[in-house]
């Protein structure tokens, strides 16, 4: 990749209190096209923070935000903190930076399909035949073509998270964030969830993915952030920080992960 | 027993007053929601400017009967010299229109507070996702708040609706001829209260099963995200 290329996510120095309390104490990366981020910590690391921060579903109070380039103006709150100078422009950033949730969001009063279809519809201004063409290739993607009809009560949780992820693709973001998307699944369904992700990467989507997989991030992530009380610990690619973590933190967060790492880690 | 020669002879009656009822309450009703889903919607406001005064004037409404209600408008803005001069005087000077105007602003009190708690219990989850999406907050209240809200709002309203055929009762205080005060003219001139209202009492109980039958018909269309589905 070139100089010249406009990097996907440029995020500068994020900082973030909720009260007294300091969340993140000054966070920075950027993702090129292509890059597949694990982000990694322990609870109350900051890590979802941070990803809230950058589609600002959480304002932060300090930092700078560049999507595709265009960074999001923000300017100084009276009390401290900052807001977006112009609403539409973060409105038009997030259709840039598909979301996956932690508790997936879906609409419940929507079918999976009309959820899929809804933001291009009336966000984009998708025609409807386009959109719904756009929905089942990637329901099919996703592997539930089957369910387009279904209410997602009627759906298990990891068909649920593949929906969910199908609705974030539809908008053709040029970044996906995933906050913790299988932390809210049964055991036996996070592999197929994984599996979507992994598909993903290997296309060469760009992706930022918080997470407890140690091993997904160790086989799948081609940079890895260690995260601890607001601040990066340890940053680079996954056989370096995941095969010789430096500080005794990451050491002992990746013990505690052995089980799900174990043989997938030491590339 | 039962004289049925006296009730079929007072049919024309009982139907006109059954058109009059009928008429109140779902005009009521209609203007009723209309005036409900902003105020409601004020009501989720966390501005004092905009939540305070509807918070004041469902808890009037919510906290006083509809009988007195009524009489304030229909008796009580007659005592005012300028009501009576104000251009609203032909209208006021109407008993209908006082009885429309008092379940109006009565059922609208109920509705806006169904309204708050259906829009107040919207997942957070699913309005954030639509943010994360790039939907403005007017697409969002348009396309995800309000018809997730209605659906939970339905069962409350459809209550709401058997609340106000019922209370539309008290219109024949206020020389209305409904239902009830077809009831009343038929006791009057026979003497035979039974028959009179146990009439309207049949009246009544149809009308009810019909709008429990609407909600159910409107339940069925609306709740199919919540029934099973095998396969």
């Amino acid at each position: 990749m070139g100089e010249a290329a406009i990097a996907a996510l440029e995020v500068e120095d994020i900082h973030k209190s909720f009260g007294a309390l300091a969340v993140l104490k000054g966070i920075s990366l950027t993702a090129r096209q292509g890059d597949v981020i694990a982000l990694l910590g322990a609870s109350g690391s900051g890590k979802s923070t941070f990803l809230r921060c950058i589609n600002l579903l959480e304002l932060p109070d300090a930092g700078r935000i560049r999507v595709t380039g265009e960074e999001i103006r923000l300017v100084a709150k009276r009390g401290g903190g900052l807001v977006p100078a112009d609403r539409r422009q973060v409105e038009r950033a997030r259709t840039r930076l598909g979301m996956v949730f932690q508790q997936f969001n879906l609409w419940s009063h929507m079918t999976v399909l009309e959820n899929v279809i809804e933001a291009p519809i009336h966000v984009l201004g998708l025609p409807r035949r386009e959109a719904v063409e756009r929905a089942h290739a990637l329901l099919a993607k996703v592997g539930i073509r089957d369910k387009r009809d279904h209410y997602p009560a009627q759906l298990s949780g990891g068909q649920q998270q593949r929906a969910a992820i199908a609705r974030a693709l539809a908008m053709e973001p040029a970044v996906l964030l995933f906050d913790e998307p299988t932390s809210a699944l049964d055991p036996e369904l996070v592999g197929e969830v994984l599996k979507v992700m992994r598909d993903l990467a290997l296309e060469g989507r760009t992706m930022l993915v918080v997470t407890h997989e140690v091993g997904f991030a160790a086989e799948v992530a081609s940079e890895v952030l260690f995260l601890h009380e607001g601040r990066i610990e340890e940053q680079g690619p996954p056989q370096q920080v995941l095969g010789g973590p430096r500080s005794d933190r990451l050491r002992r967060f990746l013990a505690g992960h052995t089980e799900r790492a174990r043989g997938l880690g030491r590339a | 027993m039962i004289d049925l020669a006296l009730v079929l002879d007072n049919l024309p009656l009982y139907l006109r007053g059954t058109w009059t009822t009928l008429w109140l309450t779902f005009a009521s009703l209609a203007l009723g929601l209309v005036l409900a889903v902003p105020l409601g919607l004020a009501r989720t406001s966390r501005n004092p400017l905009i939540n305070g005064p509807v918070w004041a004037y469902t808890y009037f409404f919510r906290g006083t009967p509809l009988l007195v209600q009524l009489f304030m408008i229909y008796y009580g803005a007659a005592q005012f010299v300028w009501v009576r001069e104000s251009v609203f005087w032909p209208l006021l000077s109407q008993a209908w229109f006082c009885a429309l105007l008092a379940f109006t602003l009565n059922t609208a009190a109920y509705t806006a507070e169904i309204v708050r708690g259906a829009v107040q219990a919207t997942p957070r989850g699913e309005i954030e996702a639509a943010r994360a999406l790039g939907m403005s907050r007017a697409l969002v209240l348009r396309r995800i708040v309000l018809p997730s809200a209605f659906r939970r709002a339905l069962p409350a309203y459809g209550n709401e609706m058997v609340f106000m055929l019922h209370g539309s009762a008290v219109a024949s205080t206020v020389t209305i001829v409904d239902l009830t005060g077809a009831a009343r003219i038929v006791n009057s001139r026979y003497y035979s209260p039974y028959e009179a209202f146990l009439t309207a009492a049949v009246f009544y109980l149809v009308l009810t099963f019909l709008i429990v039958g609407l909600v159910k018909l409107l339940e069925r269309r609306w709740y199919a995200h919540l029934r099973p589905r095998p396969g």
